[in-house]
């Protein structure tokens, strides 16, 4: 095991990324023309950092496996982003949002990465509103807020339910502005599939055309990964359908250590499962915790229709469990939470796994301040009822008819019934404050990096984040390793480690196609998801994650054997895609339970059933747990465990409270 | 399990872009009104799958209604009978058992066809490309508000952005224009401030653009607003006409 130098600047915590920016080398615009910078994947991170570097001067290339690198899966992010503008008088600052996001994280985040993220929060709004993004404004003009999870401040800026779709589009009309001008090209339907490393750096790719199937050698004297989570290792999740972990992982069998990958977030309001024919979970918004109660029936196993329960026989358990924050607890809490009432016994609906998600009481507020408005004397229940009908239409409109349009109920008449869904992960490709993975040259943004969320994300942080990383952090610390290889000439895409890299590639395509079993690629995929879901999911045991480990690597063993994949490897083959995909999740699953096992204590999402308060609550263990675990690839099945421990300097170690 | 349905599927097979295409009838039963129409394909897939068969190539990724990816032309429609929705968002439980469902890809000659349903629209990347942003470099926006903007344009902008691409606007259209698309992104940011400097240069490069892709004219019969999944409304193809009227006349100066 080896101590990690995350490479975290001198000064204090407010100097750090001030002084940085300014002693980090330049690269002169001259020498910005011959440096090749590869991105893979187009979503907010990759887009943003992809645009930011060629009006840089530098010669991007960027790769998704999309159509378009506008449906990268930030496009589906609906509720928010954070920024510490104190827009709305009430408190905020960058040290706030500083502090909500270390604590949010439970402690298991790094100081100086999160408070750069607060520092440039407020630079992305600014920017996003540049390029046209429609943000919510108010009838002044002036941009609207609204309140998430685990703050009591409103800080996070929105786009309907749709913010993510807008800043993507943001992002991407600026990608799209540099490919038209020549600066960056783009290959779209392409997946990387291979990193390639010459005396100890990453100097490119091997990325297969999906169209046609050919195999292709990208050079470059830098590769940035910004290729999102790995939600998709449980099968079903929030994620896109093709949101997967392959770039990452082929980038951790190459020597970048993966940090954390047991920290996933289970988002506590997505539309339950409703049967084993369903192939993903959608969300509905974290905003919708605004202006919604969450509540079950005081008496377990109570059948009437929730607008029956009259309103002393219901439980909104967490305004009672935490009347500081009530609806607004931190997702991994009020996820836990809905698990703890359905499983003794007062869940709702036909599989009694869900809670439900109420706005009656809300839109009565509004309708009687609509009536009041309007200078309505008395008015009945039912006027008051559709008054506050039209303002929730109005704030989350999109995801009622969601909503209706998934279950075939109208949420407007009887309430929203949710349970918690995998939906993001925390951990990822370990990265230093340049953003830079232990490859050198080979950098990690957004999602596909562990850096800022610790061991649970706050709502609206992700959007952040991964902007952040592409549009202000790194522009600069390229810097500092390109500042080195100016005098490092293209090589040569015949150069002996692309041909051995892509032979590789070539290899394991021909291998997938020749076993000829007899289970289709997703029988693997949903098989380890439900093993992840059981045992690595909302709460882990010892002993269930040592019986997961064998039982995935068992799953390996007949995936190799009985796997059938149709079709050729030069041709469009979505099958084949798949294959590559699962097999990468099936050998990742394994690492998130090895990790997950080594972690004796909980924090944020990492539950383990052994370690909590009397009250139910995760409890840390700060002497023996406060670092980051970063996990080297030694060989198959073989993992060493290295540790960055984390130092609070600035922020006094606490257990979490939301009561 | 009662209550479900049994359906004939007429699918369009096409190998790749070059090899003739030919609708395939498929037989699949037990399916869930409460299942996607793509969930109901990936059942079908399943069954090819396991047989050794190709199964049938579709686009889809988010799977709920926001990426643009799926597309899909069923029983004559672009994603479906239902109104404003996308494919992925309809269900089973808006067709009846043992009805036959014909399944085709968009068809416009800009979006060629790549395998089964599967088009190529980067077409519309590249009209983007033309002009499709205000030309603002990282690093140069002033405080966001700073720009005061009435919420009834900011509104009218946002749902003009709420295109996803899918291109459904084009496969309704019997001209196969682009028209709705373009005038969505001219629109969004014609009714902002932020959009001032660059607007009549952006319409007409975007529209020259358009027609290059081989896209064909409006003739305002209004197939691709009422086939929209986000409801983008045809006066942005007003707004646009009026715009490109106007650069015509400046670039006559």
């Amino acid at each position: 095991m080896s101590i990690l130098d995350a490479k975290i600047p001198e000064g204090t915590l407010e100097q750090k990324w001030t002084k940085f920016r300014s002693s980090v080398p330049l690269v002169n615009p001259a020498n910005k023309r011959n440096l090749e910078v590869i991105v893979v994947g187009s979503g907010l991170a990759g887009a943003s950092a992809a645009a930011s570097l060629a009006e840089l001067g530098y010669k991007v290339k960027v790769f998704c496996f999309q159509d378009s690198p506008r449906r990268a899966h930030s496009i589906a992010a609906q509720g928010g982003i954070n920024a510490a503008k104190n827009y709305q008088n009430d408190g905020d600052s960058v040290y706030r949002l500083f502090y909500d996001t270390i604590k949010g994280g439970d402690y298991r985040a790094r100081e100086a990465n999160v408070y750069r993220l607060a520092e440039v929060s407020s630079g992305i709004i600014d920017q996003c509103v540049a390029q046209g993004v429609p943000f919510a404004r108010e009838y002044g003009g002036m941009l609207s807020n609204r309140s998430f999870g685990g703050t009591q401040v409103q800080r996070t800026f929105y786009a309907a339910g749709q913010t993510g779709q807008q800043l993507l589009l943001g992002a991407y009309s600026a990608l799209e502005r540099q490919i038209g001008m020549g600066a960056v090209k783009m290959y779209a339907r392409h997946e990387m599939l291979e990193t390639v490393t010459i005396d100890g750096k990453c100097r490119g790719i091997i990325a297969r055309d999906l169209t046609t199937g050919k195999l292709e050698r990208h050079f470059g004297h830098a590769v940035l990964l910004c290729t999102g989570g790995y939600g998709n290792v449980f099968y079903l999740s929030t994620n896109a359908m093709g949101s997967n972990v392959t770039a990452a992982w082929k980038a951790h069998k190459k020597g970048a250590h993966f940090a954390n990958p047991c920290f996933t977030q289970i988002h506590p309001t997505c539309i339950p499962v409703s049967g084993d024919h369903q192939s993903k979970l959608t969300l509905m918004s974290e905003s919708l915790r605004n202006d919604g109660r969450i509540w079950v029936p005081l008496k377990a196993g109570d059948n009437r229709k929730p607008i029956d329960i009259p309103e002393e026989e219901r439980d909104y358990y967490l305004e009672r469990r935490y009347p500081a924050f009530g609806n607004l607890v931190p997702r991994d809490v009020a996820s836990r939470a809905a698990k703890e009432r359905c499983d003794a016994g007062f869940g709702v609906g036909n599989s009694k796994m869900a809670v439900y998600l109420d706005f009656a009481f809300n839109m009565d507020r509004y309708g009687h301040i609509e009536a009041s408005k309007k200078g309505l004397d008395n008015p009945d229940a039912h006027t008051i009822r559709e008054l506050g009908k039209g303002v929730v239409k109005e704030k989350y409109g999109n995801l009622f008819d969601m909503y209706q349009q998934i279950t075939g109920e109208n949420p407007y008449e009887t309430p929203m019934r949710i349970y918690p869904a995998v939906h993001y992960t925390m951990g990822g490709l370990w990265v230093d404050y340049n953003l830079m993975t232990t490859v050198p040259g080979l950098y990690a943004l957004g999602e596909a990096n562990f850096s800022d969320h610790g061991a649970n994300r706050l709502g609206a942080s992700a959007l952040m984040q991964g902007l952040a990383d592409g549009y202000f952090v790194i522009p600069y610390t390229i810097g500092s390793y390109l500042s080195k290889e100016i005098s490092t000439k293209s090589i040569d895409t015949n150069h002996e480690a692309f041909s051995e890299a892509e032979k590789a590639v070539q290899e394991k395509l021909n291998k997938f196609l020749a076993i000829k079993g007899t289970k289709s690629v997703d029988y693997f995929h949903k098989k380890l998801g439900k093993i992840m879901w059981d045992e690595c999911g909302m709460a882990r045991t010892e002993a269930g994650l040592k019986k997961s480990i064998d039982d995935i690597r068992a799953l390996q063993k007949e995936f190799w054997s009985d796997v059938i994949v149709p079709g050729s490897a030069d041709e469009f083959n979505p099958e084949l895609e798949k294959a590559g995909r699962v097999i990468d999740f099936l050998e990742l699953g394994e690492l998130m339970c090895i990790d997950a096992l080594d972690r004796n204590e909980s924090c944020g999402g990492h539950f383990r059933e052994e370690f909590q308060t009397e009250e139910g609550e995760a409890l840390r263990d700060d002497e023996k747990y406060a670092y980051v675990a970063a996990w080297e690839f030694k060989a198959q099945n073989q993992f060493e465990l290295h540790k960055e421990e984390l130092k609070y300097e600035n922020i006094k170690i606490a257990q979490r409270s939301y009561k | 399990m009662s209550g479900n349905m049994n359906l004939t599927l007429k699918v369009w097979r096409q190998k790749n872009k070059n090899a003739e295409g030919k609708l395939v009838n498929y037989q699949v039963k037990d399916i869930s009104p409460d299942m996607s129409f793509l969930e109901m394909i990936d059942v079908l897939n399943e069954q090819l799958i396991v047989k050794g068969d190709e199964p049938i190539a579709f686009d889809h990724d988010c799977r709920e209604g926001i990426c643009g990816m799926c597309s899909l032309y069923i029983n004559g429609r672009p994603h479906g009978p239902k109104d404003r929705i996308t494919t992925c968002q309809l269900h089973m439980r808006s067709f009846e058992d043992g009805q036959t469902i014909t399944i085709e890809p968009w068809r416009a000659a800009s979006f060629p066809i790549v395998k089964d349903l599967v088009v190529d629209r980067s077409a519309f990347d590249r009209i983007i490309a033309s002009g499709g942003y205000v030309s603002v470099n990282t690093g140069n926006a002033q405080d966001a508000n700073s720009l005061p903007i009435g919420k009834e344009d900011a509104d009218l902008s946002f749902a003009a952005a709420a295109c996803i691409g899918c291109g459904a606007c084009v496969a309704a259209c019997k001209n196969a224009s682009a028209m709705l698309f373009v005038s969505a992104k001219v629109s969004q940011l014609a009714l902002l401030p932020q959009g001032q400097p660059e607007r009549y240069l952006r319409v007409h490069n975007m529209v020259a653009k358009m027609d290059e892709e081989g896209f064909g004219n409006c003739t305002n019969t209004g197939a691709c607003e009422a086939e929209c999944p986000k409801g983008i409304s045809l006066s942005n193809i007003a707004r646009l006409n009026r715009d490109f009227f106007v650069a015509g006349i400046a670039s006559d100066n």
